[in-house]
Parts: C-alpha cells; structure tokens; sequence
C-alpha cells in the first residue's frame, strides 16, 4: 500500500487513492477544501482548482516535485509522495487566488440566499477569501430560470462546479441539462427550460455547493439556521428514505438527503420524498440531526458549541440556547 | 538557399491533384512505408530527431512509441489541424497547397501505429480547406491509395476528415477529441493520456498537421539524413508564418538552427522591417509565447546570437528567452504599442476560455477589463501590479494549457515593457499617439 505524507502526517492508503481522498482519512485541517469533487460522482472534480495542494516529493522512485500545484481530488498517491496543503505559504497564496476568482463575479447576497449557512463558497470566502474584493467591474448576471416545479436555477451564483450535470447524467435516467456556451458567459441550463424530471432530479439540490439550485418548496421559507434538523426515514419504494426534516414547530419546510462531514449526500433521495411528504405524520422521526460542518448553520445547534472556537462569555448564552432547542 | 523538405513542390501548378503530385514524388513515401515493418517507421522517426510543430515540441518518435497496444482494441492516428493560434498559419497554407502531403503523412503514420481509422480534425473557419482535403481524400479511395488494401499491401486504412465549429480551445489535444466524439470541447483532466486512453477511450496519437507532413521525406531520406538538418536537439526543417512590420509576410520553411537575425533581416526570408523602421519586438511562437524585445530576441543574454532552434528561443527561461512555439513569428516595428497588442491577446483568450475552471474563466476576463480600463485612460500604477498578480494567480493552476497561454504575454508584456504600461497610466495622452491595429472594444467594461 502506497505512503504518503501530508503536511507531516504520514497514512498508508490502498492504491489508486487520490491526496484529497487521503487527507480525508487523515482529517482535520489539513483536508483541501473541495468546491467541485463529489466522492459520489464519477469523473467529478478537477475543475474548481480549491483543492490544490503542492507535491515537494513525487514517490519513492522519482522523488521530483512537482512543477506545478496539482488538483488533489485527481491526482492519485505514489508511494513516499510528500505533499503541503497548509504548510506552505506559497500555496496558501494560490489557494487565495482561486477563491479570489470563484467569487470574482459571485453576487455575494447571501442575506437573500436560501443557501447561506450551508454554503461551501461562504465558508470558503471565510477562511481564505480577501477582506475586500479587487474586482471594481460589473458582475455578470443571468436570469433566474424555475427548472421545473420544484427547482429554482439562480445561474448567477453558479461555480460551475458541474456536480448537477454530474447527477443528471449519473443518477437520473436521462439529462436534459447541461453547460452552453463557454468562458465566463458559460451557464448551466435546459434547453429551453424544460424541466428537469426525473425521480431523483432533486438531489442537484444538495450536490450544488453553492446557493445556484435551490429548493422551490423552501425559498425564502426561513433562514436555515432558525430550522431543526431532524433524522427521519419512511418507507419508499423509490429510494432509501433516509432524509433529514428540516423543521419549524410541527411545520416540515424542507426535506433533504443526509450529508456526511464533507458535506456530500449518504445517499441519493428521490423527489417524492423532497418534495411531496411535508407533513411529521409522514415519517418516523429519529431524532435531532447531528451537523458536522463547522459553518454558520451549526450556531444554533447544541452538539456543536464544542467544535465552535467561541468566547467563553458566550458560552453560557449558547449551552442556554440549545437547552431550548 | 535553405532545403526545402516540405515545401520543395508546392509551387509546382496543379500540384493539390493527385496526378500532378504523383508526378514529383507523391505517394513514393507510402509505397516505400508499406515495404518496411511498422516499427522500423517509427525507428526512422525517432532517429530523426523529429519534434512535435503543433508548439511543445515533444519527440514525435517518442511520442509513437508510448501508444498502448492492447489487444483487440483498435488505435487511431488524430491530425489536429485546428490551427487557430493568432500569428500561426502554416498548416492551413499547407494543406491548402498540398494536401496530398497530408493524406500521405497520414497513411504512413496509421500504418506505423497499426491505425485502421484516422481522422483529420480541421478548424471550423477553415471550410474551404476542408473541401480541398476531402476532393483530395476521394482522389486518394480512387486510385486505391486510401481504403481496402492500400496499395496491395493488405493494410486496410479509412481517412475521415472532420470540421470543427471554430474554438480554439478544441485545438488542445483532448479538447479535440472530446469534440470529435461529437461532445462539447472542454479539455480532459489528465491523466489518463490519449496514448492510453484517447478518442473512444482508445489508445491515440494526436500530431500537427506539420509533424505528420514530416513523416513523408524522414521515411523517403531515411531519419539519420533528416537529423544532419539542424542543431542539436533541433532537427530538420520547420515551417514560420511570418506576419507583422516586415517586407515579406508569408510562409517559410527554415532549416532549424538559422539566426534569427538572418531570418528577419535576409531577403531569402522576411526582408526586414517594412519603411525603414527599427525593430521593436518579436512574438516568436505564437500569441502565447512570452515577446522579447529587440536586443534579446537578436541576441541571448550572454550576447551570443539568438537561433531559431527550440533550445536556443527559449534560452534563459521566461526572464531572456521565449519557446519556438508552434512557429508563428509575429513581428513589431518601433511605432507599435506592446500594450494595445496586449489587449487583443487578451481579449483573444478571454473569448476562447472553454470555462471550466475558475483561474482562466474569470481570470482571462478580468485582466481583459484591466487593460480596456488602462486604454481608455483610466489606468493607475495599482492596475499594472494588479494585471501582475492575476496572471502569476492563473499561471500553473489551471486544466490545460490556455490559462498560461494568456498569462504569459502579460507577464512578458509587463517583464519587458513595464515603461510603457507606466507611460499610459502617468500620461493618458500619450495612449492616442501610436496607434497600430488595435481596436478597443466600443463598450468599455462597466464598472460597479
Ligand atoms: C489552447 C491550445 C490550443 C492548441 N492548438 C493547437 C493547434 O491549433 N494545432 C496543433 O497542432 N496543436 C495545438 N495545440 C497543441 C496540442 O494540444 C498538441 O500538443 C499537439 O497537437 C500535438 O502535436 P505535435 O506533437 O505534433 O506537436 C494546442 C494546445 C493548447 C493548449
Ligand atoms: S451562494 Fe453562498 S456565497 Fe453565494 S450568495 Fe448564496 S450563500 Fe452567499
Ligand atoms: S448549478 Fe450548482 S451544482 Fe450545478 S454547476 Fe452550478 S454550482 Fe455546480
Ligand atoms: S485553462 Fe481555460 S481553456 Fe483550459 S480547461 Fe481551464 S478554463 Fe478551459
Ligand atoms: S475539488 Fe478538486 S478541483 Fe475542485
């Protein structure tokens, strides 16, 4: 089994492993942060260039480094390769960079964005984004499209990522979306609107790491962070039925597949259960859903006031809060 | 007189028919292919020295010798003759003179590489070249030349040629076959390489049009003969459009190792700069590569003379020195504006950006802006730093090679001219001075 290194910490992985794979194993912070891999979809990643981390060994065989920084999620380990994520300085800049370019012509409304609080790109612009953007042009701007009945597309907070083309190719039986046009005026879109439908059509939803596919069920519904999550199953024909109910009181606002500490969905959910069973009495409740990510919807949440580096003045206010939750 | 190795016949009258070309020569190459062992061509090949034209200048030999063979599943030759880069018009100029030389490169390259199916994948703008090829391709099924047994040497060989939609993007080797799968042209994330996995997953060798051409006279004269052209690690001969503030624009074969100074300055090649004018700088391989003013294209850093080799173009790395590139030799006099060429470049890759990734889709367009802003008379010393950091921000972080591509000519702009962007920004006025081909775009970029 291959070895490899990363920022010090040194893991044995079964072959044909990628870095960013490998650092998950090893976790914590020196995990790349992933805008465009989706462990889920085949062929996905190596677009969004947040993964890159800088190879200073090769292998044991050809101990070169690397020219250039490479995408982790695609380049697969050799043994006694050595890598830096944050521990060179230098790569650190170029991530910055990226990000620079990710929210280049991002509108950045998150106070009106149904994802704010579950965003990779905010989190992302958190931790390595510049206080203040250096782009002084107009931002481009698309028309927002209703993708069916229950799929709202916002183009304009796009990363064209290309996750949902993924989903549409892979999970649902037939695409009828894809990416037109090129460069920076390139979007996804359906030909002509036409919906997307599919039973599992929704889980572009919850691949979409940014505020662009959202849930037309649940817009403007509330702010993510006011919700409940809770772990819910039923039994469906269709797929698992393993779903969390993001609640308010007895209401069901949104109903969406389980994410694992990445942030990617356990497993696929069909659209009967996004969409259609929005009432408590519809599922077996398991109880308050755990949320691992270290984003602002977890502020609310009780488990997490451990991860979350707070002021210990707050404390009390917060352990207070989740009591009532 | 240079030799002339490609270009020999091309000014023979008739020569793009298959009874004129027979006639000095053609198809003589093929013949004698089809007597040698596959591996034997390939040896030639690589004895020869030979170096991708299409701008990396990988060893085609070598290059050939790297396609996987695994049983049962076919392999295919590509020839990317979507030559779009903007100084570069040698493989059209080419294939629409002589497209024989074409066919017949591609016949002896199939058979070298086991190949039964090969495809030529010409640039969109191109269509009447693209007429000329196929009249040519149905010349060739009908003297037997092409198809069931070629030549009766048993080796079954189909040619297809096919037309692009005109992005430059689909230029880049995997670019090009996913657009020849008939799929949107967004370059690969490799690996896995086309040697191993290319068109239809299978195993592929993507050549210039160039390189293939060259195949014909190193198979005729055999590679060792091929190799005494040149210097060193730069053999045989190479085809530069020349273009720009000279007397004599066109297409030139060159033996490699020729100065560059004798290229731009001989009557036999460029004829000078055109109305007595001084030389400025030099594009030597195509919009991409890095311009080098006058003293360092003449000469290398150390004073020696500047060759037009690929060792020698690109001695001292990016600070002195350029690359060969694909042999687009783009040519400036005194009175041009490094900037406003700049911007056409840039506006050149912004346009062509397949927008994949994020460095070169946002980046191209943003240093575009930039330097509309400075050309409208807006610019600040901030924004030439500014221009610096962007590209250093795409360079090496992108999926293909297109995001360097754009970012070099403004690393090498601001290396080498850095005065010049400084004068624009301090002076405004000075911009409407010198005013060579350049067009600003009528809208300026709005601001937020
Ligand atoms: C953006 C881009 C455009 C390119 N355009 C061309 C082209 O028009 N013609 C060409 O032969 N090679 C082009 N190339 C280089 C090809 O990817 C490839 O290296 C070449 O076709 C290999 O042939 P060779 O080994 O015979 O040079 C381009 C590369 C990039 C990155
Ligand atoms: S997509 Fe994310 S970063 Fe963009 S507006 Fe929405 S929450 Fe903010
Ligand atoms: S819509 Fe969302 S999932 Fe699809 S490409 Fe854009 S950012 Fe990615
Ligand atoms: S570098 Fe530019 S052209 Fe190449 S894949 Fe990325 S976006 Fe496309
Ligand atoms: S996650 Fe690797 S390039 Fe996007």
């Amino acid at each position: 089994m291959p070895k490899v290194t990363i920022d010090g910490h040194s893991i044995e992985v079964p072959e044909g492993t990628t870095i960013l794979q490998a650092a998950r194993m090893i976790g914590g912070d020196i995990v790349p942060p992933a805008m465009c891999y989706y462990s889920k979809l085949k062929t996905s990643g190596g677009y969004c260039r947040t993964c890159i981390v800088k190879v200073t060994k090769g292998s044991e065989k050809d101990p070169r480094p690397m020219p250039k920084p490479v995408a982790s999620c695609r380049t697969t380990v050799m043994d006694g390769m050595e890598v830096q994520n944050t521990t060179a300085p230098d790569l650190l800049e170029a991530r910055k960079g990226v990000v620079e370019f990710l929210l280049l012509n991002h509108p950045l409304d998150c106070p009106v964005c149904d994802q704010a609080g579950e965003c990779h790109l905010q989190d992302l612009s958190y931790q390595h984004g510049l206080a203040k953007s250096r782009y002084e042009f107009k931002r481009r701007e698309f028309e927002k499209i209703d993708i069916g009945e229950n799929i709202k597309l916002h183009m304009t907070r796009c990363i064209l990522c290309y996750r949902c083309v993924k989903v549409a190719d892979q999970v649902c039986d037939s695409r009828v979306h894809g990416v037109i046009n090129r460069g920076d005026v390139a979007e996804i879109s359906t030909y002509i609107e036409k919906s997307l439908d599919s039973d599992f059509s929704g889980n572009v939803i919850d691949v979409c790491p940014v505020g662009a596919l959202t849930d037309r069920t649940f817009r403007f519904k509330s702010r993510v962070w006011f919700t409940n999550p809770m772990n819910a199953h039923r039994n469906c024909t269709k797929c698992s039925g393993k779903t969390v109910l993001w609640t308010s009181g007895d209401d069901v606002l949104r109903v969406s597949a389980r994410k694992d500490v990445h942030g990617e969905v356990e497993e696929w959910i069909c659209n009967e259960c996004r969409f259609e069973k929005k009432e408590k009495s519809d599922w077996t409740i398991e109880g308050p859903r755990h949320i691992d990510r270290k984003s602002v919807i977890s502020a609310n949440h009780y488990e997490v006031k451990k991860q979350l580096k707070i002021d210990v003045s707050n404390q009390k206010s917060i352990d207070e809060r989740a009591h009532n939750n | 007189m240079g030799r002339k190795l490609l270009t020999e016949n091309i000014n023979v009258p008739g020569i793009q028919s298959l009874d004129v070309y027979r006639k000095h020569g053609g198809y003589d190459g093929l013949k004698k292919a089809l007597g040698m062992s596959p591996d034997a061509i390939v040896e030639e090949v690589k004895k020869s020295g030979l170096r991708g034209r299409g701008g990396a200048g990988f060893p085609t030999g070598m290059k050939w010798s790297f396609l996987a063979k695994p049983d049962g599943v076919p392999r295919h030759l590509v020839c990317n003759a979507d030559e779009s880069e903007p100084g570069t018009f040698k493989d059209r100029y080419m294939m629409e003179r002589i497209p024989h030389l074409l066919i017949e490169g591609m016949a002896i390259g199939s058979f070298a590489l086991g190949a039964n199916t090969s495809y030529i994948y010409i640039r969109g703008e191109l269509l009447y070249v693209f007429h000329i090829l196929q009249k040519a391709i149905d010349e060739a099924y009908a003297a037997g030349l092409l198809g069931k047994n070629i030549m009766g040497s048993g080796f079954d060989f189909d040619l297809h040629v096919h037309c692009g939609a005109g992005a430059y993007i689909c230029g880049e080797e995997t670019a090009l076959i996913e657009s020849l799968e008939g799929k949107r042209g967004n370059p690969r994330i490799k690996p896995p390489f086309p040697a191993i996995q290319g068109l239809w997953q299978r195993p592929t060798v993507v050549n210039n049009v160039e390189s293939v051409m060259a195949v014909v006279p190193i198979v005729k004269m055999g590679g060792d003969e091929y190799a005494k052209i040149g210097v060193g690690k730069s053999t045989g001969t190479k085809l530069i459009s020349a273009c720009g503030h000279i007397n004599k624009p066109g297409v030139y074969e060159i033996e490699l190792g020729i100065p560059v100074e004798e290229f731009i300055y001989s009557d036999e090649y460029c004829g000078g700069i055109r109305n007595g004018k001084d030389l400025k700088a030099v594009v030597a391989g195509g919009s991409s590569v890095p311009i080098l003013p006058k003293d360092l294209i003449l000469k290398l850093a150390n004073g020696e003379p500047r060759l037009m080799t690929y060792e020698s173009l690109s001695d001292g790395g990016f600070i002195t020195g350029t690359m060969l590139g694909s042999g687009g030799f783009i040519v400036m006099d005194e009175d041009t504006s490094v900037v406003k060429n700049l911007y056409t470049f840039s506006r050149f890759y912004h346009h062509e950006s397949c927008g994949q990734c994020s460095p070169c889709r946002e980046g191209t367009g943003w240093m575009e802006k930039v330097l509309h802003k400075i050309l409208d008379g807006h610019g600040t010393l901030e924004d030439v730093d500014l221009l610096w950091d962007i590209q250093s921000k795409i360079e090496g972080k992108t999926i293909c090679p297109l995001g360097e591509a754009a970012a070099w000519p403004v690393a090498s702009a601001i290396r080498h001219f850095r005065s010049e962007f400084e004068e624009y920004v301090k002076n405004p006025s000075s911009i409407k001075k010198d005013n060579h081909y350049y067009r600003l775009n009528n809208i300026s970029p709005e601001v937020a």
